[in-house]
């Protein structure tokens, strides 16, 4: 179950999240109403220097004191406001939706070769686990998080998501199955610019937790998407593999495969799937990961869930549905899809 | 005053009515039990060990055997079995041997974790239709990958693995030496683990001449008596391991009786006729995490770097701490050797009372590894008392990468585990040297009857993979949510990192 879709315009134009909207109340049927999330890259030109941070509060004293306070220790808060909400018939409100923009001292993280952004992942972790009432959902730059649980048309109209504008937009409208529809649950999740939606579930989630655990991730939010963003920034960001070998690292071709390739080929998917065995993931999943700089849509090895892909121009969609895509735009070219864990990549090209 | 005889164990007894006089039975008991007066087969009960070497072999099904209800006094505190041990060594003075694995009945924690499967929304996968990848890398891995990826999309690796062993099945054979078991049966492990694509260990009794031709997928031993060990041996090995401690017999050495060195182990061990092959208890030349760190470098140096070394170490209260250093060492492996291993000879007091159970170390050494962030630098392999395939997709959710079996393979190849291995005298020629016995043992049909056990289990393990929607191995590993814990208390669940039924 689950419904997904993601979107990007390679020129950097500018969408609004209407359409996206409507494309994902289309997959209706892939919800459950129990959670709805969209994520829109470009949204905040005003403060493209700072790490937008979206949280939900469940009161505004302590916990936000607490952060607050963590927030002044660490760096500086350029601004901060309740996110914008619209009171929806079908929704119902169980936390504030807070944002801050916040420059952190990249200094206070010593030894670290992307200092800042190790600063804002230690807030992350740090809040999620460890303050009562607070849960950061989003933390990347130049971009946001907008999730709650309810139906893909109320949590859009609940944050009035038409009023952003982003040149990528990633969407998902959940069933969910192993842990309670709460607002935390929804998707997408994040860390720092990685914004994952998934449709699936991951049974190699134990696996995966206690690999990125090990590596200082703290998995707070009982989910399995949780680990495929910590995966993409520990494996795209802290470890620099570009997108393609980090998707062959989750998703690698079979044995059987890789002993059929040419000499040079075979020794670097031998290597990854050595070195990071413990990253990949099973059982049936689709997933479109997002960053500033592009999207990337996979399915699991054997493809158990459904990727479609559409092209128009310089816009790229990757979808649970082409109905879906055909909303969005119904001028949509080049549908086709993938092959079992082989990635499409939608990178900007401006 | 004599302390008199204690109560037969077992009791034989020959339906006369199907008996054929054909003395099978006779030939085929190495303890003695029958013998012949005139035309009659007479039985001495008291000799037997519950082998059932002649039940296997009589051609008229007319033997019987049972295990005698104890007829002492019942007590619940002075068992029969504290009676009769104390009576031994009263009359003795001597240290009780005991064979086999440990044989208290303390609760088997396997027994009490239960593994999942999908169910709709989660789709099982169907091995026989899906592909299913058991295949596994013994070694060390890096924990990051260093590649350059050219401006025309070219990738360039540039980290170097160093080796590692392939195995297509996360099963291989524990190391049992020549000298406790017999040529002929290490010659059918050896057979069978090339036939599966797998490995075995030498024990520490060196490696005869019959398994070179195998020993592409044989572990060589390093422990403390160094027997067999010089630079051929090393280069022999596809892999070496150091063996500082054994499950059924945690801090003390090895006793190979001089009666059991004929010429050939002599040979192959390197020692003198009829002399006794003692292993001291610590390597002597191993007092601490750095020196044996040492010893794992020389080994390697030794080698030129290409063969990975494991070093096995006993499960202990401390094992976890004691692997951590292990891993970051230069070894590739740590053996862990659960409290339920099995072993030729050892005091009776250590195999029952001493170590702890493998799952409960595994999973502690698996976490402190994860806690380090180390644990990829090194592979974990599980042994002592694997007993089916569930045991084994158990231990790897707990955090080993592969297992060791050792009784099992014995079972595969007619053992009854009667434990008396350190007599010498197995009738199915597997613990044993005497020729007449380990000629019993066809390395041919037994080397299939073990690799049959490999695979069968090896299909288990992929039917349980797909039922809980896994298939690769890596996926299993670590992956305690796919355990619950059964009637197990609080404070060994939070050892095994599981979930109690229902959470």
């Amino acid at each position: 179950m689950c419904g997904i879709i993601g979107v990007i315009d390679r020129k950097r134009a500018l969408m609004d999240g209407s359409s996206i909207r409507d494309a994902l109340s289309l997959m209706n049927e892939r919800g459950s109403g129990e959670g709805a999330g969209y994520a829109a890259y470009g949204i905040y030109p005003d403060y493209q220097d700072c790490y937008a941070i979206h949280v939900f509060f469940d009161n505004i004293v302590e916990p936000k004191s607490q952060l607050d306070h963590m927030l002044h220790k660490w760096g500086r808060i350029v601004h901060q406001e309740a996110i914008p909400t619209y009171e929806q018939e079908g929704l119902k409100r169980s936390h504030i939706p807070w944002r801050y923009f916040f420059k952190p001292y990249s200094d206070l993280m010593a030894g670290s070769s992307t200092p800042e952004d190790d600063v804002m992942k230690y807030i992350v972790m740090e809040t999620n686990s460890n303050i009562q009432g607070a849960l950061i959902f989003s933390s990347g730059k130049n971009m946001g998080v907008f999730k709650a649980s309810g139906w893909p048309e109320d949590v859009a109209n609940f944050y009035r998501i038409e009023d952003y504008k982003g040149y990528i937009w990633l969407a998902h409208n959940r069933y969910p199955t192993n842990t309670p529809g709460w607002w935390g649950g929804a998707h997408p999740f994040n860390l720092l610019d990685w914004a994952v939606v998934h449709n699936g579930e991951i049974t190699s989630y134990g696996t995966n937790r206690r690999y990125v655990e090990s590596n200082g991730y703290t998995c707070s939010m009982f989910t399995d998407t949780e680990v495929v963003a910590y995966l993409f920034d520990l494996l795209g960001r802290r470890h620099g593999l570009p997108e393609d070998i980090v998707v062959k690292a989750l998703a690698p071709p079979f044995w059987d495969e890789i002993d059929n390739m040419p000499e040079k080929e075979q020794e670097l998917n031998h290597a990854i799937r050595l070195t990071y065995g413990p990253a990949l993931m099973n059982g049936p999943f689709a997933i479109v990961v997002a960053t500033h700089e592009g999207i990337v849509g996979f399915t699991d090895r054997i493809k158990l869930r459904p990727l479609v892909i559409g092209e128009n121009g310089n816009r790229l969609y990757i979808s649970s549905e082409e109905a879906a895509i055909r909303v969005m735009d119904p001028e949509v070219q080049n549908i086709h899809m993938p092959r079992a864990g082989e990635p499409v990549i939608g990178r900007l090209n401006v | 005053m004599s302390l008199g005889s204690v109560p037969l164990k077992y009791k034989i007894t020959i339906d006369r009515e199907q008996c054929m006089h054909c003395m099978r039975c006779i030939d085929n008991c190495s303890y003695g039990v029958y013998h012949k007066e005139d035309d009659r087969i007479i039985i001495d009960s008291r000799k037997c060990t519950a082998c059932h070497h002649c039940i296997s072999m009589c051609p008229r099904d007319a033997i019987s055997l049972q295990e005698r209800p104890v007829d002492y006094r019942s007590h619940p505190l002075w068992t029969a079995e504290a009676r009769e041990d104390i009576i031994n060594q009263a009359r003795t003075g001597k240290i009780i041997l005991a064979g086999m694995g440990n044989a208290k009945p303390y609760p088997v924690i396997f027994d009490r974790l239960v593994l999942d499967a999908c169910q709709v929304t989660n789709p099982s996968i169907d091995p026989l239709r899906e592909p299913m990848e058991l295949r596994t890398y013994l070694g060390k891995k890096p924990s990051k990958l260093e590649i350059d990826k050219k401006d025309n999309g070219d990738v360039e690796l540039l980290t170097k693995l160093t080796p590692n062993l392939k195995l297509e099945t996360p099963i291989m054979i524990g190391h049992m030496s020549y000298g406790a078991i017999s040529l002929n049966a290490q010659l059918s492990l050896a057979k069978a683990v090339e036939k599966t694509g797998t490995f075995m260990g030498t024990g520490e009794g060196g490696l005869h001449e019959a398994i070179y031709p195998y020993q592409k997928n044989m572990i060589v031993q390093v422990a403390s008596g160094r027997f067999g060990v010089d630079i051929n041996y090393l280069e022999r090995g596809a892999a070496i391991e150091i063996k500082i401690g054994q499950g059924a017999k945690p801090g003390i050495g090895g006793h190979l009786p001089g009666e059991k060195v004929c010429q050939d182990v002599s040979c192959t061990r390197m020692i003198p006729l009829g002399s006794d092959a003692i292993s001291p208890a610590p390597h002597h030349d191993i007092y601490s995490i750095e020196d044996l760190a040492q010893l794992v470098r020389s080994l390697k140096e030794a080698t030129e770097w290409k063969k990975p070394v494991f070093v096995k170490i006993a499960a202990v209260h401390n094992a976890a701490a004691i692997a951590a250093g292990i891993a970051r060492s230069s070894a590739d492996a740590v053996v862990i050797d659960g409290f339920r291993g099995g072993s030729g000879a050892t005091p009776k007091v250590f195999r029952d009372n001493v170590g702890i159970p493998i799952e409960a170390a595994v999973a502690s050494v698996d976490q402190k590894l994860k806690d380090q962030g180390i644990r990829n630098k090194i592979s974990v392999i599980a042994s002592g008392g694997i007993r089916n395939s569930a045991d084994i997709a158990k231990s790897i959710a707990l955090g080993a990468d592969a297992v060791y079996i050792g009784t099992g393979a014995l079972i595969a190849m007619g053992c009854r585990v009667c434990g008396q291995c350190y007599r010498g005298m197995c009738p199915w020629g597997i613990a044993t040297q005497r020729p007449d016995l380990v000629e019993r043992l066809d390395p041919e049909a037994e080397s299939e009857h073990v690799a049959n056990l490999i695979r069968s289990w090896t299909l288990e393990l992929s039917e349980l993979m797909g039922a809980a929607g896994i298939n690769s191995i890596e996926s299993l590993r670590s992956n305690r949510s796919r355990l619950r814990g059964y009637m197990l208390d609080e404070g060994t669940l939070d050892v095994l990192q599981v979930k109690p039924v229902g959470a």
